[in-house]
């Protein structure tokens, strides 16, 4: 790849999603991006980035979907969500028991897994919810992503990723194809495509917010934007759920930690007492 | 260290699971059949069993209902590893005394994160 082409490419990647791409991530760049050279019929990686530099919108937006990681799973990480199920969700029934309303973003949700998990832990929870309504909004920046969300069918792999096996025959029927989520579960999640470069305020204030494995793409001062705009979207008592691997030290002191290893936050303005009752459970 | 039982009568597919569950830092033993897996139950209890359940001699479904009466039977893990796919027979598979259920072809990143959700890791 002709360093040129490389150094075009990443910058509109950077510019586009905040997809920071090194010179020794080359091959990913091609990788990912030889899809797109085979669909427009392009002879060679160079001609694609030659095309890229015309202008072309269309196809740079098809160039920008296609490095868009898109891997997630059900229940990622688990612990997560067996702390949204036996902490988040019985403290939300308690502070919002007024509004009987609660709202759930999940930011880079690529495919849909980790929006459908949550909408799947809230309706295992229903006894505690009756009367109340839950809004789970999902958005990525990727079309083709949201597309395979909104659609919500998956292949034997992906229901094995994480997915316990009842809640797979409770939540999911079989087809030829792979496995067809449930309206039950399919229609409490709203998915649009969405760039979170851009402000998310107007998507509305938020209970919690996972934005799991998003920021380990970005560069510094991307990560600091983000999380000041998820900061301010964020319930003075909201959760916010990063990745396992995505330390807020150093990038944000806007959330104080409830627990670092699996990367859940609480925003600093949150009372102490509060943010006890978010502990993890010792056992899950 | 906690103790993995592999159970399949696939020599290949005993040797891909036996080294995923060793990477997750479980000791391993295999058998081929429901009847060997039994007496090696019989001689240490595992903490998991992952088992086949179509066997030649007694199938995993049998096994694992024959675990259950035996002494400490009751608390092993039981994740079922086998080619059906339909929801009936998963179902039964489950009434039958299983914890888990992994569909074939699996890979590690499923056992992990079956492994995970049932408090087996970590």
């Amino acid at each position: 790849m002709a360093p040129d082409d490389f150094e075009y490419a990443a910058r509109l990647m950077k510019e586009r999603s905040g997809l920071v791409l090194t010179r020794d991530k080359g091959y990913l760049l091609e990788n990912r991006l030889m899809p797109v050279v085979r669909q427009h019929k392009f002879k060679s990686f160079h001609e694609l980035v030659a095309a890229l530099r015309t202008g072309d919108a269309a196809l740079q937006s098809s160039a920008v979907d296609a490095m868009m990681a898109k891997d997630t799973a059900f229940f990622r990480d688990w612990k997560p969500f067996v702390h949204f199920a036996k902490v988040v969700l019985p403290n939300i029934t308690h502070a919002r028991r007024e509004k009987k309303l609660f709202r759930v973003l999940c930011a880079g949700v690529s495919t849909g897994q980790e929006a459908y998990s949550v909408a799947m832990t809230i309706r295992d929870a229903a006894q505690q919810f009756s009367g109340w309504r839950a809004e789970i909004i999902g958005v990525d920046l990727s079309p083709t992503a949201i597309a395979a969300a909104s659609n919500a069918h998956y292949t034997q792999f992906d229901v094995q990723r994480g997915l316990p096996i009842k809640s797979l025959l409770r939540s999911f029927t079989k087809d030829d194809a792979g496995w067809q989520l449930n309206s039950d579960v399919r229609d409490m999640v709203k998915f649009q495509t969405w760039n979170l470069l851009t402000d998310i305020y107007p998507l509305g204030r938020f209970d919690v917010i996972l934005c799991r494995n998003v920021m380990v793409y970005l560069d510094l001062q991307a990560k600091i934007d983000l999380l000041q705009k998820i900061s301010r979207s964020l319930a003075d008592d909201g959760v916010l759920y990063l990745g396992t691997q995505e330390p807020l030290t150093g990038v944000s002191a806007a959330f104080r930690p409830v627990n670092r290893d699996l990367g859940i936050y609480a925003v600093h303005r949150l009372d102490k007492v509060v943010l006890s009752s978010l502990a993890v459970p010792q056992k899950h | 260290m906690k103790l993995c039982l592999v159970v399949d009568d696939s020599r290949v597919i005993r040797r891909v699971a036996a080294k995923i569950v060793q990477d997750l830092g479980f000791d391993v033993e295999e058998a081929e059949n429901g009847r060997k897996a039994l007496n090696a139950c019989a001689i240490r209890m595992p903490d998991v069993l992952l088992i086949d359940t179509e066997m030649p001699e007694l199938g995993g479904i049998a096994t694992a209902q024959a675990l259950r009466k035996m002494p400490g039977g009751d608390k092993v893990v039981v994740v079922f590893c086998a080619t059906e796919n339909d929801p009936h027979f998963i179902r039964a598979a489950l009434e039958a005394g299983g914890n888990e259920y992994i569909m074939k072809p699996f890979d590690s990143e499923i056992v992990r994160s079956k492994f995970l959700l049932l408090d087996l890791l970590g």
